[in-house]
């Protein structure tokens, strides 16, 4: 498959969108979704094709001297600012983590795909309605995530930024008839915006200096020549700190966004409103990982800007734990895997800040070994998150609801689902030979390069993720038997949703062995990985005391976890209520924002502009009505104010007229 | 005794004030009308008078006045006939009463 | 005659020739009225589509002129008053964007009751002014067609608008009329100060500005009027009052033609104007309205958030969206001028296509008060995609208008190297995040959830005409944000001008 065919793996998505958005809404239900599973199909045979042709293919250029080279594949002058520079271009840009990018969108987009026939094929037993609209926005949110990760430019990545967050709003907003679905869908797009607004203000920095939005232009050929204007502009700095670290950081936050990072994480949570393979695609798998993918494309420049990157090392620790914490006691199964996406997507972003492309700056060890470990830990995390998040889609399709204690004791129920089930928690835990072991111990590795803290600190998280991922599997499988209700037996579910758990379950057993440092470092050049044995034993050993503790506490039903639970109330009523971030931004964003701001201002318009208007028109009307009275239409009256005035004009002319 | 331009012009200037205070103060439209003519003739006095003393050698002021007589006869004639028709209309005519036309 | 053969005079001849089409029509006779608008308002976009296209030849032909198809004609020699016709990049996009107002604008006013035949005469008389003001370089006809737009806006107002309409009709034509009385004085002073000394004065924009004449004192007078007289037009803090009661008031196609046409007059007046013929004046007094076109993006972003009124949400996402244009215009450099000529583009259709949803949703509901309403998306899904997509395109989604529109104002405002400036846009950028929250909150409110009132459940979705009537300012929504370019090219070198003399005077 040639590379510059790549554009049509975009292009199929986007034109199912038009398809199935125009003409699909009018077909029945069943044709519409075989077509959209079908096109996706084309789609993800068509990207690994591709992708196997960029990792293994030797064409032209691919590879220069042992370096893996970045492929621009298409060029379209979309926008141009300014007639020389400054122009926006859509395209197609190849390089190891585009492309390896383009086989996890797709592989989980397809696998979701195939999913929803059987998951959105009812709604409580009637058919659900827009099941079209439901494929058409699907399709659309694979084509912008898709262009996102080619991106060419800083800019294209906005665009599909924002077109990530639209249909990621329009998901998660599905059921928009139930007011939940609603808030969430709202309130997911305004956090992102405000973080994509940082984004913006960090592209219109970087890019005044830059003069270009174009990522070869700014780095380099793989990102080993930083261009001039960004290094002399390092040197300039505004409020004590470089022009570049402003941009970088803003750049930053419009990442930390989409990713999720604390405090911009509160819409992913809520965001569980949208159908459940929704967010095993959106907010498991593919969206929430688009502020790793930002950092890590612009990574060349991260690296000189050590100010930057301390930030993102210090949101990214603090983000992991803080929402392993939160993980440990939700009693929703959506919220707690969210919170655990969150919690491993700050892995990665850490994994990344600790990473240093500059070998001396960690004592020769293994340069940019975080970077590797964190698109890895991508990678593998795409796949057992989603797998995570379509059992739990079987489990609510099953019991109708998204509280553990409505489940309980489903293994005997759902054995598939359950053995599924497993396999993520083992793969996210981190024990050999699932995928996570392999990704998650690179990044432990880089972490215990940076510093013995940052490395405690991780392993410590790790350590907690094993404790709520069996926790969680604990609560729904095990625990106590399950109460079941009347003639309704939850079972597994039909073929079509259970193909993707298999197909992933098997890509998270075995994913781990991929030679990722062969395929995808950040400059190009090939990386030896091997196994730092004391820190793997160490972080086995951990998560196996994680999963001892959830064993001990949740396998059976016992009175611990509540005495447990009176017995820190103040900590656990905290973590259940998420450490008040909710509330805050409640605070912030109703009595500060709208009571505080827009009522004040709205005010100010209707009574003080416009009052001073009417109050304009008030007393020319007045006055005139004042005056009118002069105008009697009595004959004597003017002869009075006649001679009155001529006996003034003739006192005033004799007087100026003696003495001046 | 030379009668000066003053006692002309006093007398005149009296006639024109009694003349302006009639015409604001009466509310009957007849002694109006004859105020104005007070005023009027006030006038045409100053005119003669001014033309006399000033301008001897010329006429213009004797030939306005003749003019403004003719005017003022013609207008107080129409005036009348005005006065008179209100007068049937409204049997009043008492200008505070006839208000029909205002606004 | 030779101003005949110019195309451009076409553009008031139809509207006329129409006006005289529907004064032969009965007043009853709504199927004549209906073809007399539909068959003026076609062949104006024909038109406007023609001139894109001769325009489009002038230049890759080579010619470089600052205007094309330029004629003159005396109309009263003792004050050198001509007609003078001209047509730069600028003015041919914003005829065209007004031949799609007037198009879909019919369309929208198609079951107008009562008086059909009077709405569309006034309708079409004051698409004669907006045309003739967009097509003249005179100063004088300049503002005769000015004045010939805003009149009629009091009778539509008056007549067929609902709610207090009187007030705000008073209202809109009061504030209107006092901007002119300041435009006026400006034009008059232009005029006297139009050519050095001993040359006869004229009152051709592009003489003036080439003798440069107006003295750098005088400018000091001289900008701010004409730039306060356009500015009330152009919905300017602290003078935007009339917009939010003019367009509560309004019947849907007058609201379209208002916020999409004539508030475009206001921003496109204080470039041609104010600003081309003034620079030095503009370079010294533009921080001043910089700030108060800043404080109106905001300002009036800020005041959407909170207002119940479907049409009072859009007037003063209106002010904040045409605060944009002016201070784009005011950034004196061509990117950020032609964002704001692509602003004035992308908010013309957009809230043409918001008044004509809310017309028709109003038409059904028979309230605006999005307290009243909820879950209008299950009974009427047309217009539901159809709002849902407008206010898209309002909080600037790639791929519709309003993105590319404000990121070129963003782009281009940043690249001026006055740090003051900077740092207003970086404030200015603000406003994308309150438009999300204020557009989220009606859809949500209006269209999600559950029906609130179980009387809306009868209700149907758009009917033909409607359709056509949205439709088309969709698919140019759409077409100016996938392919900007086309529009850029055509809009970008206009601004060389003025470009020049800004920079020539610093």
């Amino acid at each position: 498959m040639p590379l510059s065919s790549t554009i049509y793996v975009l292009a199929i998505p986007f034109f199912m969108f038009l398809f199935l958005g125009l003409v699909g809404v009018k077909m029945p239900r069943k044709i519409t979704g075989v077509i959209g599973v079908l096109g996706m199909a084309v789609t993800t045979v068509w990207a690994y094709a591709i992708a196997f042709t960029y990792f293994f293919g030797n064409g032209e250029g691919q590879m220069l001297d042992g370096v893996r080279q970045q492929i621009v594949t298409t060029d379209w002058t979309w926008l141009s600012f300014y007639a020389d520079k400054l122009v926006v271009r859509l395209g197609v840009l190849l390089d190891p983590i585009s492309a390896m990018m383009l086989i996890v969108i797709s592989t989980v987009s397809f696998m979701v795909h195939l999913y929803s026939l059987g998951y959105m094929s009812d709604h409580d037993g009637n058919p659900e309605k827009g099941f079209q609209r439901y494929y058409a926005d699907l399709a659309l949110f694979t084509f912008s995530m898709l262009g996102l990760v080619v991106s060419t430019n800083i800019f294209q990545m906005f665009i599909f930024f924002e077109m990530v967050g639209v249909s990621s709003y329009l998901l998660i907003g599905f059921y928009y008839g139930q007011q939940p679905a609603n808030h969430a869908s709202k309130k997911a797009f305004i956090v992102t915006r405000l973080a994509d607004l940082f984004f913006l203000i960090g592209i219109l920095i970087l890019s005044f200096y830059t003069e270009t939005f174009d990522f070869k232009e700014i780095m380099g050929a793989n990102g080993h020549d930083v261009c001039n204007a960004f290094t002399s502009a390092q040197g300039l700095t505004f409020m004590g700190c470089s022009v570049t670290g402003w941009a970088l950081t803003f750049i930053f936050i419009g990442g930390a966004g989409k990713s999720a990072m604390y405090p911009l994480h509160i819409w992913l949570p809520d965001a569980m409103e949208g159908p459940t393979p929704v967010s095993a695609l959106i907010h498991a798998a593919t969206m929430v990982v688009a502020g790793v993918f930002l950092v890590a494309r612009m990574f060349p420049l991260y690296v000189l800007e050590q100010g930057a990157m301390d930030i993102i090392c210090v949101v990214g620790a603090f983000t992991a734990f803080y929402a392993a914490a939160v993980a440990c006691t939700q009693s929703d199964i959506k919220r707690a895997l969210a919170f655990s996406t969150i919690s491993q997507i700050a892995f990665m972003m850490t994994s990344l800040a600790v990473s240093s492309a500059k070998g001396e700056l960690i004592g020769g060890h293994e340069a940019g070994l975080g970077y590797m470990a964190s698109m890895f830990h991508l990678f593998t995390h795409a796949m057992f998150k989603a797998l995570l998040f379509l059992c739990a889609g079987a489990i609510i399709h099953a019991v109708h609801s998204n509280e553990n204690s409505k489940m309980h004791g489903l293994h005997k129920y759902m054995p598939i689902t359950s053995i599924a089930f497993l396999i993520g928690c083992l793969a996210i835990a981190g024990i050999p030979p699932f995928a996570g072991f392999f990704s998650k111990d690179e990044i432990l590795v880089a972490c215990y390069e940076k510093g013995i803290g940052w490395g405690l600190w991780m392993s410590m998280v790790a350590g907690m993720t094993a404790f709520y991922m069996f926790r969680i599997y604990y609560l729904i499988f095990f625990w106590k038997k399950h109460e079941v209700h009347g003639e309704h037996k939850p079972k597994d579910q039909p073929w079509t949703m259970t193909v993707p758990l298999i197909v992933l379950a098997l890509i998270s057993c075995v994913a781990g062995f991929v030679p990722f440092g062969k395929l995808v470092t950040w400059d190009g050049v090939q990386l030896e990985t091997h196994l730092n044995l004391p820190v793997a034993c160490a972080s086995v050993g951990i998560a196996l005391i994680g999963i001892g503790l959830a064993t001990v506490m949740y396998w059976k039903e016992n009175p611990l976890p509540d005495k447990l639970a009176t017995m820190f109330k103040g900590l656990w009523t905290a973590s259940y209520k998420r450490f008040y971030m909710d509330e805050l931004y409640q605070f912030i964003t109703h009595k500060i924002i709208f009571q505080g701001i827009s009522k004040p201002i709205a005010w100010f318009d209707r009574t003080i502009i416009d009052g001073f208007f009417n109050l304009l028109g008030n007393v020319t009307n007045s006055a005139s009505f004042g005056i009118r009275k002069m105008q009697s239409g009595n004959v004597q009256g003017y002869v009075s104010y006649y001679i009155i005035g001529a006996v003034l004009l003739a006192a005033i002319t004799g007087i100026v007229i003696l003495f001046v | 005794m030379d009668l000066t331009l003053l006692m002309y012009i006093v007398p005149s200037l009296i006639m024109f004030g009694c003349g302006v205070y009639g015409f604001i103060t009466r509310k009957n439209m007849i002694a109006m009308l004859i105020s104005l003519e007070l005023m009027l003739n006030s006038v045409d006095i100053n005119f003669v008078v001014f033309n006399r003393y000033l301008f001897p050698a010329q006429h213009e002021g004797m030939f306005f006045t003749l003019f403004a007589i003719a005017i003022a006869a013609a207008e107080t004639a129409v005036a009348i006939a005005i006065i008179i028709n209100v007068y049937r209309l409204a049997k009043n005519v008492d200008i505070n009463q006839i208000t029909k036309m205002k606004f | 005659m030779e101003i005949f053969s110019n195309m451009l005079i076409y553009f008031v001849i139809i509207p006329v020739l129409t006006l005289a089409g529907l004064a032969l029509t009965k007043n009853k006779g709504i199927d004549a009225i209906r073809a007399v608008a539909v068959t003026g308002a076609t062949a104006l976009v024909a038109l406007a589509i023609y001139l894109v296209v001769v325009f489009l030849h002038a230049r890759a032909a080579g010619d470089t002129s600052d205007m094309i198809l330029q004629t003159s004609v005396t109309w009263y020699e003792p004050l050198n008053i001509k007609l003078a016709l001209g047509v730069d990049g600028v003015s041919v996009v914003m005829i065209l964007l007004s031949a799609f107002i007037v198009f879909a604008g019919v369309f929208a006013s198609w079951k107008m009751d009562p008086l059909p035949k009077q709405f569309f005469l006034w309708f079409f008389l004051l698409s004669t002014g907006v045309f003739g003001f967009f097509i003249s370089v005179d100063l004088f006809t300049m503002f005769m067609f000015y004045e010939v737009a805003l009149i009629p806006m009091y009778l539509l107002i008056g007549v067929w608008g609902s709610g207090n309409k009187t007030y705000s009709a008073m209202k809109l034509t009061l504030m209107l009329m006092g901007g002119s009385a300041f435009l006026m004085l400006g034009l008059i002073g232009i005029y006297f100060h139009s050519a050095p000394e001993g040359q006869p004065l004229t009152m051709n924009i592009l003489e003036i500005a080439k003798n440069d004449a107006i003295p750098h004192q005088w400018q000091y007078y001289l900008f701010p009027l004409t730039f306060v007289g356009f500015g009330v037009l152009g919905a300017m803090f602290p003078f935007h009052t009339w917009s939010p009661d003019g367009h509560a008031s309004a019947p849907t196609a007058v609201s379209m033609l208002h916020a999409g046409v004539l508030m475009k007059l206001g921003g496109y007046g204080c470039f041609r104007i104010a600003i081309f013929l003034m620079p030095f004046a503009a370079q010294q007094l533009g921080w001043i309205f910089l700030t108060l076109t800043g404080i109106s993006i905001v300002y009036g972003a800020f005041s959407a958030c909170v207002q119940t009124d479907l049409k009072y949400i859009n007037a003063y996402s209106s002010v904040s969206h045409c605060g944009m244009v002016l201070f784009a215009i005011l950034m004196f450099n061509k990117t950020a001028m032609t964002g704001a000529v692509l602003q004035m583009l992308s908010h013309g259709l957009m809230t043409a296509l918001f008044f004509a949803l809310i017309g028709m949703i109003y038409g059904r509901t028979h309230t605006r008060d999005i307290r009243e309403m909820g879950g209008l998306m299950h009974i009427m899904p047309y217009l539901g995609v159809g709002y849902v997509i407008a206010g898209f395109a309002s909080l600037g989604l790639p791929g519709l208008s309003g993105f590319v529109a404000e990121m070129t104002i963003f782009v281009g405002s940043f690249e001026h190297q006055d740090m003051f400036r900077r740092v207003l846009t970086i404030a200015a950028t603000t406003s994308i995040v309150i438009t999300a929250v204020y557009i989220l909150r009606v859809v949500g409110k209006l269209l999600y959830g559950a029906v609130q009132d179980e009387h809306h459940r009868t209700l149907t979705d758009a009917d033909a005409t409607e359709r056509i009537s949205t439709a088309t300012l969709i698919l140019a929504v759409a077409i100016i944000g996938c392919f900007p370019n086309f529009f850029i090219d055509i809009i970008r070198d206009s601004f060389t001008p003025v470009v020049k003399a800004l920079t020539s005077v610093m």
